[in-house]
């Protein structure tokens, strides 16, 4: 048994470099001062000082979403750990793995309202998956590499962990992680063998087929993505993905319908809506898949995989619910499809995908470049056929709005763990510090923030970040002037009155860019957009490019929330009209 | 605009109706890990989600007093009583959550402590209940009593019930504990 005296502050250190933890993001202060003493004493973790807190969070979201490790955070008590809040609801609701360490005040002082003292682990328990507070420096060790555990396994999620200023000067004894499981979290990860036959059969009995998968599948690991792909193709079946699983399955594939949803295309939401057996994996029926409930796809039979069996039938009343994790379920509905004699139904399958088709014709995705002014969209598959042609790994973050649900229709996703968008909670300022930290685990990769005007300036202070450590991030605003998703609702449901969402006072981003001593670049119209694209793309370093864009775009399709499927909103273009008059605004 | 029926709902997305929709009372026993903060994981996942508690009690159950049981009475349809057992499971420190009402028969217990200010008739009258319900007198006054009554949950209410009518009342009841009937012994 290792026996090492250390303080708790070089226990704290010592434990992330044997989870094999190569960057931290953090931001110091007077509670954590002993752990920055012990980083600046070492080589062997790398801090990156973030300029906000939540910024910190997302810059780790983005390190694990784009490496598939976990992320890791280091701030100050009080006010470090109540910003902080943001990013870990946004790690709790996407299920990315971070360990989140806060200073706090010497134990003896806890309850006293102390100066920067704050309830850390009551603040943030409904926020984390875990959380503790580390009174004993000889149960440090121990808690950090349970956090690591906890953070990592099952379904994913933030874990904090508490740090009183004493125990990190206390000396204690130093514990080396251990492979034991632990006492109580046990997650069930091979699903029931006769769960996956009874699958199997109503999988092959099906004639209107779905697979329907989401992020769990992408937290499952790559290999999980990769027997995804297996499986569709050997079953023909068609294959939609959810916000969080974009990258899941090729998007380049035949078998693809692209994303289902509030914003998904009409072929994906009305075979959701139609089809007859739905093979839901890692994902989780939430309100912006479903729409109106008792109307989501009325007439299936349901099977739901997922890690959390509190994810199945929350929602919608699923019929075979199988628990375990996606990557392993995949692997055996594979194996027991193949040994089977029955094949899917070929004949009913050819029928089921001339009804996609028909629903594919319409093309709903669709849109009229712009003459003068550059189309949102227009912007954006530009910007994904000149990344493709880089050859690079790209790497996509968002911030949250209407750029964001263009950002997943238009730009195509080979490859898991290449699309960071805050889903669950729709955090505006997500997509920046996400991009840093994307950066960070990936130094040859080419990583664009396609943000809009109003998030960008929600995390605005890391452009200091990226430019001190030299990461070539592109950011690329989607300048519309308003809050777009905001005037777009307005619009719809609110009878045009646009309260408060123009951006007004606008800084100029060229020079706010130049400011933080990075290039920034605009394209004013249309014409302009190819050169700005391969300027950005061509620079090695941060860049910030404004690209002006129609101001009145809207995002379709859209399913209004609480409507159903079939009751979705098609853009001008796909309705056959010029502008968004009122009959261009029928449901369908 | 064209509109439907249902744009103008706001929150129309999240009724759901699939299923039994009778509302049921369930009694789970929750076996956790002693340490700080854990009942206000369970308490915080009641009222985050929305759930009801009908009644909660908590009380360390090991030699070591490592581990604590939770009883917690609870009601919901079934989707939400699964979901109640589902997001307990989550909660790190748990060890298991047993479904007391679906697992078969199980006792139920609670213990109240009723002072019931009379005098005269009435005075006497809560008295000779007291006998009926097998309530023990635990303090007096020459105007007062203090009764100690146990039982199941619905006697208890009835004693309680029948008080409140003879003069004024203080109530403190412990919450219901429960554990199933039979030879099987829950390892802990
Ligand atoms: C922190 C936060 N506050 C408010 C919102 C509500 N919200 C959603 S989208 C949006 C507008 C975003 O505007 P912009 O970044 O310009 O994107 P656009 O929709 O114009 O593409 C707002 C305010 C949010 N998602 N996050
Ligand atoms: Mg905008």
């Amino acid at each position: 048994m290792s026996t090492q005296q250390l303080s708790g502050a070089e226990m704290v250190i010592k434990a992330l470099k044997d989870q094999g933890v190569d960057v931290v993001f953090g931001y110091p202060g007077g509670a954590v001062l002993p752990i920055y003493d012990a980083l600046f004493k070492q080589n062997h973790v790398r801090h990156i000082l973030v300029r906000h807190e939540q910024g910190a969070v997302h810059a780790a979201e983005g390190y694990a979403r784009s490496t598939g490790k976990p992320g890791v955070v280091l701030v100050t008590s009080g006010p470090g750990a109540t910003n902080a809040v943001t990013g870990l609801t946004d790690a709790l609701m996407d299920s990315i793995p971070i360990v989140c360490l806060t200073g706090q005040v010497p134990t003896h002082l806890i309850g006293n309202d102390a100066f920067q003292e704050c309830d850390t682990t009551g603040i943030t328990r409904p926020c984390t998956k875990h959380n503790y507070l580390v009174k004993d420096v000889n149960k440090l060790a121990r808690t950090m590499h349970e956090a690591f555990y906890v953070a990592t396994s099952g379904r994913p999620g933030p874990v904090v962990v508490d740090l009183p200023k004493d125990v990190q000067f206390a000396m204690g004894t130093y514990e080396m992680p251990k492979s034991a499981a632990h006492k109580t979290y046990k997650p069930i990860l091979k699903p029931d063998h006769s769960r996956i036959e009874a699958a199997v059969d109503l999988l092959l009995s099906a004639k209107r087929p779905i697979v329907y998968a989401g992020g769990g599948v992408i937290n499952a690991g790559p290999n999980a993505s990769k027997l995804l792909a297996e499986f569709v193709r050997m079953t023909n079946f068609p294959c939609t993905l959810t916000l969080m699983g974009l990258g899941a399955f090729p998007a380049n594939e035949p078998q693809y319908l692209g994303m289902l949803g509030m914003h998904g295309t009409y072929e994906a939401n009305w075979a959701m809506h139609d089809c007859d057996v739905m093979l839901a994996i890692g994902s989780r029926f939430d309100d912006r898949i479903t729409g109106r409930l008792d109307a989501f796809s009325p007439n299936s039979k349901k099977i739901h995989i997922d890690i959390d069996a509190s994810s199945i039938n929350k929602n919608v009343r699923v019929d075979l619910p199988i628990i375990g994790d996606a990557g392993y379920a995949l692997e055996d509905l594979i194996k027991v499809m193949k040994a089977r004699q029955k094949k899917p139904d070929a004949a009913a399958l050819e029928r089921w995908w001339g009804k996609i088709d028909e629903w594919r014709a319409l093309k709903c995705l669709s849109f009229k470049d712009g003459e003068q002014i550059a189309k949102p969209q227009q912007a954006i598959r530009r910007l994904y056929e000149k990344t493709l042609a880089t050859g690079k790994d790209t790497f996509i973050t968002t911030e949250v709005g209407q750029h964001q649900m263009w950002a997943a229709q238009h730009f195509d996703f080979q490859k898991p763990n290449r699309w960071m968008t805050s889903g669950g909670l729709g955090t505006m300022g997500y997509g920046l510090p996400a991009a840093i930290g994307a950066q960070l685990g990936n130094p040859d990769g080419l990583v664009i923030d396609i943000a809009g005007e109003a998030s960008i300036q929600m995390n605005i202070q890391e452009l200091s970040t990226a430019v001190q450590y030299r990461l070539p991030v592109k950011i690329f605003i989607l300048n519309n002037e308003y809050m777009g998703m905001v005037r777009q609702w307005q619009e719809l449901l609110h009878g045009g009155r646009y309260s408060e969402s123009y951006s007004e006072a606008l800084p100029d981003f060229v020079k706010l860019g130049e400011a933080y001593g990075m290039k920034g670049l605009r394209a004013e119209n249309a014409g302009q957009l190819d050169d700005v694209i391969d300027e950005m793309l061509a620079h090695d370093g941060p860049v910030i490019a404004d690209i002006l864009v129609d101001k009145s775009e809207n995002c379709y399709p859209m399913i209004p929330s609480g409507a159903a499927h079939n009751d979705m909103l098609l853009g001008p273009v796909a309705e056959g009209e010029e502008a968004i008059g009122t009959a261009g605004k029928m449901l369908v | 605009m064209a509109n439907s029926g249902t744009v103008g709902q706001p929150g129309a997305a999240y009724t759901f109706s699939s299923g039994d929709e009778t509302v049921r009372r369930h009694t789970f026993a929750v076996i956790v890990d002693n340490e700080p903060g854990v009942l206000a994981r369970v308490i915080g996942l009641f009222s985050g989600r929305g759930y009801n508690i009908e009644s909660l009690t908590v009380s360390t159950v090991s030699a070591d007093e490592s581990v604590s049981r939770i009883n917690i009475v609870t009601t919901g349809t079934e989707m939400i009583i699964e979901q109640i057992k589902a997001q307990l499971h989550r909660l790190i420190p748990i060890h298991d959550v047993h479904d007391l009402t679906l697992d078969g028969a199980h006792v139920e217990r609670e213990l109240a402590l009723i002072k019931v200010r009379a005098k005269d008739h009435a005075r006497r009258e809560s008295l000779r209940i007291a006998d009926i319900f097998h309530a023990k007198v635990a303090d007096t006054t020459l105007d007062s009593f203090v009764f100690q009554i146990d039982g199941d949950p619905e006697k208890v209410d009835s004693f309680i019930e029948l008080m409140r009518a003879l003069g004024d009342t203080e109530v403190a009841r412990s919450g219901v504990i429960a554990i199933a009937r039979g030879n099987d012994v829950l390892k802990v």
